[in-house]
């Protein structure tokens, strides 16, 4: 079956004439027309504009100028504008909203020759761990439909396991390609902050949103990263820099790689049974001429009211351009100003982005500043000196992406704060603004655990070459839920 | 720390985000519980640490002064909730 | 018991860029509505400021002429509030870290005396776009051109003690701003706004509530609404009441001032560092590179032209009364090879001036250039035409007749310098007036004026008026 091949299959059997771009984003359409009814895994498919951007990648096979990529459909997360389609950020606010332009990584997917399925579901404008709080609904698990996705790219992350796109694309702001990526059994990337322009991309906290690649294997986030990196001028904070060959590495011997596993993230809380697969995913590592060594990151527990601090209040002024004025949702018959702007919010966006908006506000007002903004940047400086540290004694961190495989649908959605820190092993990834990996390890009660790999600054290939020579040893990566197969 | 219902309607003000009458207990308490969290931060010794707003220690870049866009209000405004003479609509504004 | 009166003023001033300060949208004034707001400048979904690399060479132009610290590391905050001509809910400016830090200016009161005045700060920030009222019935229509148009709030220290002294030191930088070429100070168009903060204490008490007068375009209004703002203050306070910190505006037509409606809670801007920009850095290098562009400033320059050119303290003053006039007036130096400086001088502080006066016109608009003057100068001082000719020949430049010479042609006014030509007109002239030439010879010699008069009058004021003197002189003998 075509949604079982490798990007590089794909891309060859593409180039070989066995079949055309058309065919395979039919095939995909095809599916998501089968199962995403049930797994609300898509907010928006775009069936014509795929089609007649898959026609296009054939000419361009068929003239030989073609990339490995190109016509290779990707699903982008509703958070990446794109021209002329709706981009709602999984938001009331956003629900009539037709992007007049393409964020940077749509444009160059678009520029590679890849087909767009559609926009996939995700926590409304990405504030969330389990893509419970979209407008459009829940995205279901697809390993077990009563289990959320993880979030906030859930919708990416259960395309990619149930076959319903090869490639998607995701953000990560506190752990949200990478917690749904192991929930779901995939492999997502999350790269270091400013590898990938955040132009076009809804801001939700711009210190630390950062876009990356949700795949089946990290041979094919190597393939898809090389495509989404790269300097743009239209983003202050692009790293201007030679974006590298993240494939350059795949091939390369384990041997003599340092593991820092830190003691600290085995401790109480992490689910037993996960534990046991992040052990085992270590020690097959370990097997490869790898070798464990101890580190600490005696901070970790500051990082998640830390996080919780400075997202929201970078958020709490990142939405106030979701007035009712210029754009997006409108209360209607408005009284006066006021009543415009307070229904207008509160109409359209959701609980969990009030909340998280009033409490940004809250921490940045007079009186507070110091004490909650000030002091949680202060902690951002300590969590990220800690992972320098550890760095001087590894190569690279390993440990578990989330404390349990994926929750309930439902089971957490009441109780925000220990929804919050289960973020526990991604936030601090995202303070520091490193590049970290989750690739599919097995599994625990039924669902699926990610290893989580942490890296240095810019580390992105050699974290790569660890998922891929991973995945030569181990066919995780492979699965999929039977019903999907 | 805790809030109540005074705090609960300045930080409705301030994000102009309603909260109506009857929910604000229910607010106060789930932003309470975060503030809670909060609360965690404080035993940690942040003396002589600066605060960090960025993960690189990276520069502000800067772009020549030339004029790069062109006029597209009918576009922007098409998605507009109100527009009428090339203008945006809002309530009136007595000043 | 009397007053004592503390003035601090904040001024923004329009940088002169050619693109806004985060986007590439065009700053052109008077541009059709919202059609220089590109998704940046609206605040749509996804859009990410870029700084403008002009603004901060002005920056520091302005830091340097105000004998400023250049702030070597600035940072740009988020100002949050609600409002519709803020399209993304806060304003990009800098707060804690501001590009320009503590300065000073001398300003010279028209008595005379010169006092310094303290600059706390010059920050950058983006301009707010522009509420417009009555296009649809009960609707404020809002126009985004002016967003993100790049502003330099310079604001003083509480240094000023009258209107007088407000006034002063606003007209000098409104001077300054446009000597360093970083604002055009079109105060009409707002690219130039003050804002005054007036409190009025007792002589050793701290400091007063102030009350903050925006938004007024001319320099009169402003020292009108800063003395009215003062005796309304002092009223209050003597009758028992008390002020109370507030934005008021002034009403030209009633001559006073009105309190704005205060806005709950808008004090609480919850001011932080904006995380789509990073730190700007400003090197030393970056400093001597743009102290070597500095151009020299209005207070050298009149010392120069009283020293260099022998002017008169009023003369360097109306010369050097902006950057474009004094430059106009050296070019017109240089072209006439400075062989009669007062006399350039007198034409630009006179004929000249009134004509830019009259039509409205600033120096670079006028249609006789520094050349053109100069080419009728020339002719003045080669006595081709004289002063009273060289006005008609002036007036027919500014319509755009021609050069100086091509006009003394096309008319014929060259002076009549041919001898036997004016003996003629000199014999006539004496031999119909023969009682004044008695008058003269008896000693009457004031009589000489009235002759070169009919003579000039005769020639039709061609004939040069030198040589008519001096043969008249010789001829009464």
């Amino acid at each position: 079956m075509m949604h079982n091949l490798t990007i590089k299959q794909m891309s060859e059997k593409l180039r070989a004439g066995e079949f055309t771009s058309v065919q395979l984003t039919q095939h995909y359409l095809d599916r998501i027309d089968k199962f995403d009814a049930e797994l609300n895994a898509y907010i928006t498919v775009t069936p014509e504009l795929a089609i007649s951007m898959a026609e296009e990648a054939d000419k361009r096979i068929a003239a030989g100028d073609a990339e490995l990529l190109t016509g290779i459909p990707v699903a982008h997360k509703d958070i990446f504008c794109t021209d002329g389609v709706k981009t709602s950020c999984a938001s009331k606010m956003l629900d009539n909203f037709i992007a007049p332009y393409d964020a940077n990584v749509v444009t160059l997917l678009k520029k590679m020759g890849m087909p767009i399925l559609g926009k996939t579901n995700m926590d409304e404008f990405a504030m969330g761990s389990s893509s419970e709080s979209s407008y459009y609904g829940a995205t279901k698990n697809p390993w077990d439909h009563k289990a959320v996705p993880g979030g906030s790219s859930g919708g990416a992350a259960a395309v990619i396991a149930a076959g319903l796109a090869p490639m998607a694309t995701g953000t990560d702001t506190g752990g949200s390609i990478r917690q749904p990526a192991s929930f779901c059994g995939i492999t997502g990337i999350k790269p270091t902050y400013g590898a990938v322009s955040r132009f076009g991309i809804i801001a939700y906290a711009s210190s630390f949103d950062q876009a990356g690649p949700m795949t089946r294997s990290a041979e094919d986030s190597a393939w898809m990263l090389n495509a989404m990196a790269g300097f743009d001028e239209r983003d202050s904070t692009s790293l201007e820099r030679e974006t590298p060959d993240y494939t350059i590495e795949l091939e390369r011997s384990l041997k003599g790689l340092k593991i820092g596993v830190p003691a600290e993230y085995f401790g109480e809380g992490l689910d037993s049974e996960v534990s046991d697969v992040v052990k085992a995913a270590i020690a097959e590592i370990e097997a490869l001429g790898a070798e464990v060594v101890e580190v600490h990151l005696p901070n970790k527990d500051l990082a998640v009211p830390s996080y919780y601090v400075l997202a929201p209040a970078e958020a709490s002024a990142n939405l106030s351009r979701f007035d009712g004025m210029r754009f997006g949702y409108r209360c209607e018959k408005p009284n006066d100003l006021e009543d415009l702007y307070k229904r207008s919010r509160s109409e359209g966006f959701g609980e969990e982005v009030k909340r998280r908006i009033m409490v940004g506000a809250y921490a940045l007002s007079a009186g507070y500043y110091d004490a909650y903004y000030l002091k949680a940047q202060k902690l951002r400086r300590m969590v990220r000196d800690d992972f320098i540290k550890a760095f001087n004694e590894c190569d690279v961190i390993m440990g578990p992406v989330a404390p349990t495989p994926a929750f309930n649908i439902g089971e957490k959605s009441d109780d925000q704060v220990s929804m919050y820190l289960s973020d526990l092993y991604t936030i601090p990834v995202n303070l520091a603004g490193l590049p970290a990996l989750s690739v599919p390890a097995g599994f625990a009660q039924d669902r699926p655990v990610g290893l989580h790999i942490v890296g240095p600054y810019f580390s992105e290939a050699k974290l790569l070459n660890i998922g891929h020579q991973f995945q030569q040893v181990t066919d995780w990566h492979t699965k999929m839920p039977a019903q999907y197969q | 720390m805790s809030l109540g219902k005074t705090e609960v309607e300045y930080i409705s003000r301030l994000t102009q985000i309603e909260v109506q009458e009857d929910a604000v207990e229910g607010v106060a308490q789930k932003l309470s519980n975060i503030l809670e969290l909060f609360a965690q931060m404080e035993a940690a010794d942040t003396q002589d640490i600066l605060p960090m707003a960025h993960p690189l220690d990276a520069v502000q870049r800067l772009r020549a002064d030339v004029v790069t866009e062109i006029d597209q209000h009918e576009k922007l405004q098409a998605i507009a909730p109100a527009a009428a003479e090339a203008h945006y609509l809002v309530p009136q504004v007595i000043e | 018991m009397s007053w004592e009166v503390v003035i601090g003023l904040e001024i923004h001033a329009q940088l002169t860029t050619k693109s806004k300060i985060f986007s590439g949208a065009s700053t052109a004034y008077g541009a059709a509505p919202n059609s220089q707001a590109c998704p940046i400048d609206i605040g749509m979904p996804g859009m990410l400021p870029v700084l403008n690399q002009a603004v901060i060479g002005k920056s520091i132009l302005l830091g340097l002429a105000l004998d400023a610290e250049i702030g070597k590391r600035s940072v740009f905050d988020r100002k949050n509030y609600f409002y519709p001509d803020l399209p993304k809910g806060y304003q990009t400016t800098q707060f804690e870290f501001p590009i320009v830090g503590q300065g000073k200016m001398e300003i010279e009161l028209e008595d005379g005396t010169k006092k310094i005045i303290g600059v706390t700060r010059a920050h950058l920030e983006e301009d707010a776009g522009k509420s417009v009222h009555g296009l649809v019935p009960g609707q404020t229509g809002v126009d985004l051109n002016r967003a993100g148009t790049p502003l330099l709030e310079i604001v003083s220290d509480p240094d000023m003690s009258s209107a007088k002294e407000a006034v002063a030191y606003a007209k000098k930088m409104h001077e300054l701003v446009q000597y360093l070429g970083i604002c055009d100070g079109n105060m009409q168009e707002g690219s130039f706004r003050v804002d005054s903060n007036v409190s009025v204490r007792r002589p050793g008490e701290p400091l007063g509530t102030r009350a903050e007068l925006k938004n007024i375009n001319s320099f009169r209004f402003i020292e009108k609404a800063i003395e009215i703002e003062i005796e309304r203050q002092i009223e209050l306070i003597e009758s028992g009441g008390t002020v109370v910190q507030e934005t008021r505006l002034y009403d030209a037509d009633n001559d006073t001032t009105r309190s704005m409606r205060t806005k709950e809670d808008a004090n609480d801007y919850r001011y932080f560092p904006c995380p789509d920009l990073l730190p700007v850095i400003i090197t030393d290098e970056d400093i001597e590179a743009v102290r070597a562009t500095m151009p020299e400033l209005p207070d050298a320059k009149r010392a120069r032209f009283v020293s260099e050119f022998g002017l008169s303290d009023y003369d360097a003053a109306v010369l050097t009364s902006s950057r474009a006039m004094a430059e106009f007036f050296e070019q017109l130096v240089t072209l006439t090879d400075a062989k009669d400086i007062k006399l350039c001088a007198n034409w630009m502080t006179s004929g000249f001036s009134a004509a830019l006066n009259r039509d409205g016109l600033s120096v670079e608009k006028s249609p006789v250039s520094a050349k053109g003057l100069a080419g009728m100068i020339v002719r003045i001082l080669d006595n081709s035409i004289s002063g009273k000719i060289a006005k008609q020949v002036f007036d027919a430049m500014w319509k755009g007749e021609g050069t100086a010479d091509e006009i003394i042609e096309a008319k014929g006014l060259k002076q009549i310098t041919d001898t036997g030509a004016i003996e003629a007109l000199v014999d006539e002239v004496l031999a119909n007036n023969p009682s004044q030439v008695e008058a003269y010879k008896a000693g009457q010699t004031k009589m000489l004026g009235y002759f070169v008069g009919q003579i000039m009058k005769a020639s039709g004021g061609q004939a040069n008026p030198g040589q008519v003197n001096q043969m008249l002189v010789a001829k009464l003998k």
